[in-house]
């Protein structure tokens, strides 16, 4: 379980977290929506460490996320724009990444279904940005992490690649992991996601299952449902499902 | 393995086989090669090289590192993902850019003048203190770089930041120094200019090498200076302080800004 308790966040004068409290559920996968500059990628970079909070915290397992970075033993990430040192090969950024987390158990399954071994020595400079993708999308799932933190998973796959993502997702929900996707195309989300995370200027709108969304929007899909929460549509926040939502997800 | 090791052996692999550091190591010999080919003798060459490397070097380090740290951000951020503590990835960075950096300026210069080395008559000493010089500038200079590059988030003002710095300490900081003992020329200015040329480490360089060879009035103005007040025995052991000092102050900087900032 994650939760995200009253984060707030500015650059500046500008504030792109505003009290934002959420939780996360071990064996859903959440989407992660909002419009360009809502604070989606800051709420992940927050997780991970990489940004820090002006107020709040994030706990992980009812313990705060800490400075000694050993609680991202547990998170497999993939950035919305992989890149890596262009003249390393597939091989040996995957095995310096293994190298860094000695005692995990692999689950090598997407390398494979992706068909990196083939271009197992191959600089990644050369590499098209759906491949960098693949190399950055197996190298989360990786070390069988509790949490999968994956920002814009998709941009850049091919159809057949993409299936095989979403293969891949479905199976760590099985797995009782906890799976975070961040994305623009909401028909994807829609196959994948069992909670949906709005985020708009900072504020979380809404929070909960997409069926609860789609039944309050009076929508059938995903897209016109967000829309409708972007036109100002007043709805109900906390539903019924597992996730929370903390104050400042209420009726926009 | 270490962390730091990990990052720093994927930084070396990375930048050995970067072709912008190939063409560095190859200009740095083909200029060396090309200086005894003219029929330079080992004091001219030496020289010769010894100005090269003060323009080059600070050039190289502060551009290449400013771009390189630029170009590997969202790999910084993958790596700050992992469960890695902030002070072993910034140290791997850093080590992963110098020492790529000073071994192709090592292996740039230090080929052709091994090729040379039983024609020439240049003092053993001078072309230690040459690379000493080298390393520590580059080192130097490395960690300026990174500092810039950290402290920017704008890639073009970064390298505008970058060409600056270069410029101010390779030609702008002497120039600086004589306009003010014009000025105040009726002062005893020794001692404060002494601790002015110890505020450049591309003027320490300079007079580091230029104490192992009879090149006085090459050394510039505060390098005369510096080998008046301090003889060959202690200069160049204060010089080399110096400048291990100017490679340790930047890479704090640096690290400090690291440490700290947002991703």
């Amino acid at each position: 379980m994650i939760s995200f308790d009253g984060l707030r966040k500015a650059y500046g004068a500008r504030a792109v977290l505003d009290g934002v409290s959420l939780g996360l559920v071990p064996g859903r996968v959440t989407g992660l929506v909002g419009p360009n500059g809502s604070g989606k990628t800051t709420l992940i970079k927050l997780l991970l460490g990489l940004a820090r909070a002006d107020a709040g915290r994030i706990l992980l397992a009812g313990a705060p996320t800490d400075e000694d970075g050993a609680y991202r033993a547990r998170i497999g990430y993939a950035p919305q724009s992989p890149r890596f040192p262009e003249n390393l090969a597939i091989g040996e950024i995957v095995a310096m990444l293994r190298a860094l987390r000695p005692t995990a158990t692999l689950d090598e399954s997407l390398m494979d279904d992706f068909g990196l071994r083939a271009e197992w020595a191959t600089p990644v400079g050369t590499l098209s940005g759906g491949w960098r993708q693949k190399v950055s999308l197996a190298c989360a799932f990786l070390f069988q992490p509790d949490v999968l933190i994956l920002d814009e998973p998709t941009a850049g796959l091919d159809p057949i690649a993409a299936g095989v993502f979403k293969q891949a997702v479905r199976h760590a929900r099985e797995a009782g992991r906890t799976v975070l996707i961040t994305s623009h195309i909401l028909s994807e989300l829609e196959e994948l996601a069992d909670d949906v995370a709005f985020l708009t200027d900072g504020r979380l709108r809404f929070a909960g299952p997409v069926s609860l969304l789609l039944e309050q929007t009076g929508m059938r899909r995903l897209e016109p449902a967000i829309a409708a929460l972007l036109g100002g549509l007043r709805l109900a926040t906390t539903g019924p499902g597992a996730m929370g939502a903390g104050r400042d997800a209420r009726p926009a | 393995m270490n962390a730091l090791v990990l990052v720093l052996r994927a930084g070396v692999r990375d930048l050995a086989r970067n072709r912008w550091l190939l063409a560095y190591a190859i200009v740095l010999g083909a200029i060396a090669e090309s200086l005894f080919f003219f029929g330079g003798t080992g004091n001219q060459v030496l020289l010769s090289l010894l100005n090269a490397t003060l323009l080059l070097v600070p050039l190289v380090a502060l551009v290449f590192g400013t771009m390189h740290v630029y170009a590997s951000r969202e790999f910084v951020e993958l790596l700050l993902a992992q469960p890695l503590p902030r002070r072993a990835v910034f140290a791997g960075l850093y080590l992963g850019l110098a020492l790529p950096l000073a071994a192709a300026f090592v292996v740039g210069l230090g080929v052709p003048l091994a090729l040379h080395a039983a024609s020439s008559d240049a003092p053993w000493r001078a072309l230690w203190y040459l690379a000493c010089a080298g390393v520590l500038l580059t080192a130097a200079f490395a960690g300026i770089a990174m500092a810039i590059a950290l402290r920017t988030d704008d890639r073009l003002r970064g390298m505008a930041v970058a060409l600056g710095a270069w410029f101010v300490l390779t030609i702008g900081y002497d120039a600086a120094v004589l306009a003010l003992v014009s000025a105040f020329g009726d002062w005893p200015l020794e001692r404060p200019l002494l601790g002015l040329m110890l505020g450049n480490p591309v003027d320490v360089a300079r007079v580091l090498v230029l104490t192992a060879l009879d090149a006085a009035a090459l050394l510039g103005y505060t390098g005369a200076l510096f080998r008046r007040a301090f003889g060959t025995a202690l200069g160049p052991v204060l010089a080399i302080a110096a400048l291990m000092l100017w490679a340790v102050v930047p890479y704090l900087f640096a690290r400090r800004r690291f440490l700290r900032r947002d991703f």
